[in-house]
């Protein structure tokens, strides 16, 4: 257990945080920069013990920690893995983190786990499993979960359902917040070919608890049309951080996150990006 | 049209299966390249996620073959966790099967330490046993007391110079292997896990320990193996990595 003064952490603060990778801890502890907290895998600290916990339990006393599960499948066909749920209840049983968010995507089918965050098609009948499944993780956990969109590589015929709309339904439906994922919108606007700006106009900003900024690869599928991969392994691009400075312009300042999973650089490089979204919200509380 | 879960699946873990109907591009076209993202990202990571976990393997078979081995690895042993860290416990197992490394008889062995060596790592933290606890207590009761041992130890026993083999590949400098079996501890005294080869004998006292045996039976299976035992080596390795955390007298 953590002691008491871990728990003044029980939100997000509107400042930016970044996705923690353990090259970075004596950094992080020496010159956070920016940095106000900092986003786990949830996947990553259910070991036993030893250096990943420990670092984790030491981060926890300095920094607001926000759990961003990857692994549960809550858009999958097939029931939870219970399994799975109860290891996520302990982890957030301990660590009393600020914040627990998923994805709107499945990445498990006949109990095996693809490592993929995959897509689902928007129909009626999605929507309602769904929210069954945010229903069961926010009544597994106690608390209330933020629900992040996906970037989509190709669409679905049978859906009936625009994104934006699908989120607020779902929202609406079990209480859930919403993580909006910036460079998530450009990468799936841009391989859908349709407008990014409209898709923030269309989204429920007042259910956003969270924004994610990451980088992505351009790449052309095998028409030469745009395909967009979204691949958090570089900065995040200048159209993404205008579209960003747009959303904050219209929502208010809420906590940011910088996400670099691939090609992890050295700290300074990402506290740069963390100093850039700070001034984004800053300009936009002034 | 509808693209259920099994077909999107089934074709991502098969490279030759066609992309599914009713997922489309833009222009409403069936996707081809896009599906294959996803096929690409799920044969990549899951590749990757291998490579971390089995550096030596790779450095042994070079980096293009290990592509090829671990993709048919993971096409045979998808995980089935999202906890990657623990992915690939049936590689020995694998390895000892798969025809193209038939020849390197060392390999699954040197998985086996490479797992231990990850597991180990990821073990529960536990308080090691006083040795002083020990030094005090009269001879007769020690050998008739079990041990109980910490998560992070593990054993590797093998016919291979597994552990000489592992230090040729990932440390700079170490010497080449010779042509002994190896019995391989491997211990945590602090957050990092260290792999030590065991004195003769050594590797059937600490396995009858992991049985629960008695200490006294230990020590006999350990003269029985190796009449030179040297108990003192071996207890002093075990008890400076903190492997011993209990002592149950019954």
């Amino acid at each position: 257990m953590l002691d008491a003064t871990a728990h003044r952490f029980d939100r997000l603060p509107d400042a930016p945080g970044v996705g923690y990778k353990p090259q970075h801890f004596s950094d992080i502890l020496s010159n956070a920069g920016p940095v106000e907290w900092l986003e786990i895998h949830a996947e990553n600290y259910m070991g036993d013990g030893g250096r990943p916990l420990a670092q984790l339990r030491a981060l926890a006393e300095r920094f607001a920690i926000s759990v961003h599960g990857v692994g549960l499948s809550i858009g999958g066909e097939a029931p939870l893995d219970r399994d799975h749920l109860a290891r996520l209840k302990h982890l957030v049983g301990w660590l009393n983190p600020a914040s627990f968010s998923e994805h709107l995507a499945w990445s498990t089918h006949d109990s095996h786990f693809l490592n993929d965050l995959l897509p689902l098609p928007y129909t009626n009948q999605t929507l309602a499993r769904v929210c069954t499944h945010v229903g069961q993780l926010q009544d597994t956990i106690g608390r209330r979960m933020l629900l992040e969109n996906p970037s989509a590589y190709l669409a679905f015929a049978e859906t009936t359902w625009a994104e934006t709309d699908f989120l607020a339904e779902i929202a609406a439906r079990t209480g859930c917040e919403l993580l909006l994922d910036v460079n998530n919108v450009y990468v799936s606007t841009t391989n859908q070919q349709t407008d990014p700006y409209a898709y923030i106009d269309a989204f429920a900003l007042d259910l956003v608890a969270e924004f994610h900024l990451g980088g992505h690869h351009a790449d052309a599928d095998e028409t030469g049309a745009p395909l967009l991969i979204d691949s958090h392994g570089c900065e995040v691009v200048d159209p993404v951080w205008k579209l960003f400075a747009h959303t904050v312009a219209k929502s208010g300042p809420k906590p940011v996150l910088i996400e670099w999973d691939a090609d992890v650089p050295d700290w300074p490089v990402l506290r740069a990006e963390a100093d850039r979204a700070g001034a984004i919200l800053q300009a936009a509380s002034a | 049209m509808m693209t259920g879960q099994r077909d999107f699946a089934s074709g991502l873990l098969e490279p030759d299966f066609a992309a599914p109907v009713g997922l489309v591009n833009p222009d409403g076209a069936q996707a081809l390249k896009r599906y294959d993202v996803y096929r690409n990202n799920v044969a990549v990571s899951l590749t990757e996620a291998l490579e971390l976990s089995f550096p030596v393997i790779r450095k042994l078979v070079g980096e293009a073959n290990f592509k090829l081995l671990a993709g048919a690895f993971l096409r045979r042993h998808p995980p089935v966790t999202p906890i990657l860290m623990l992915y690939g416990e049936q590689m020995p197992g694998f390895l000892e099967q798969f025809e193209p490394v038939q020849r390197l008889g060392y390999l699954p062995d040197v998985a086996r330490l490479e797992l231990a060596l990850r597991l180990s790592y990821h073990a529960a933290d536990v308080e090691p046993l006083d040795p002083v606890v020990l030094q005090q207590m009269p001879t007769d009761r020690l050998m008739a007391a079990r041990v109980a041992l910490a998560p992070a130890m593990r054993l590797v026993r093998s016919r291979w110079p597994v552990h000489s083999i592992w230090r040729f590949n990932a440390e700079d400098g170490a010497g080449k292997p010779s042509a002994q079996g190896e019995n391989v501890l491997v211990i945590r005294p602090g957050y990092d896990p260290v792999a030590a080869t065991l004195p003769p004998g050594g590797g059937s006292f600490v396995d009858a320990l992991m049985r629960a045996e008695r200490f006294g039976t230990a020590l006999d299976s350990a003269i029985a193996a190796a009449p030179g035992f040297d108990l003192t080596e071996t207890l002093g390795m075990l008890l400076n990595g903190g492997a011993l955390i209990g002592l149950d007298e019954d």
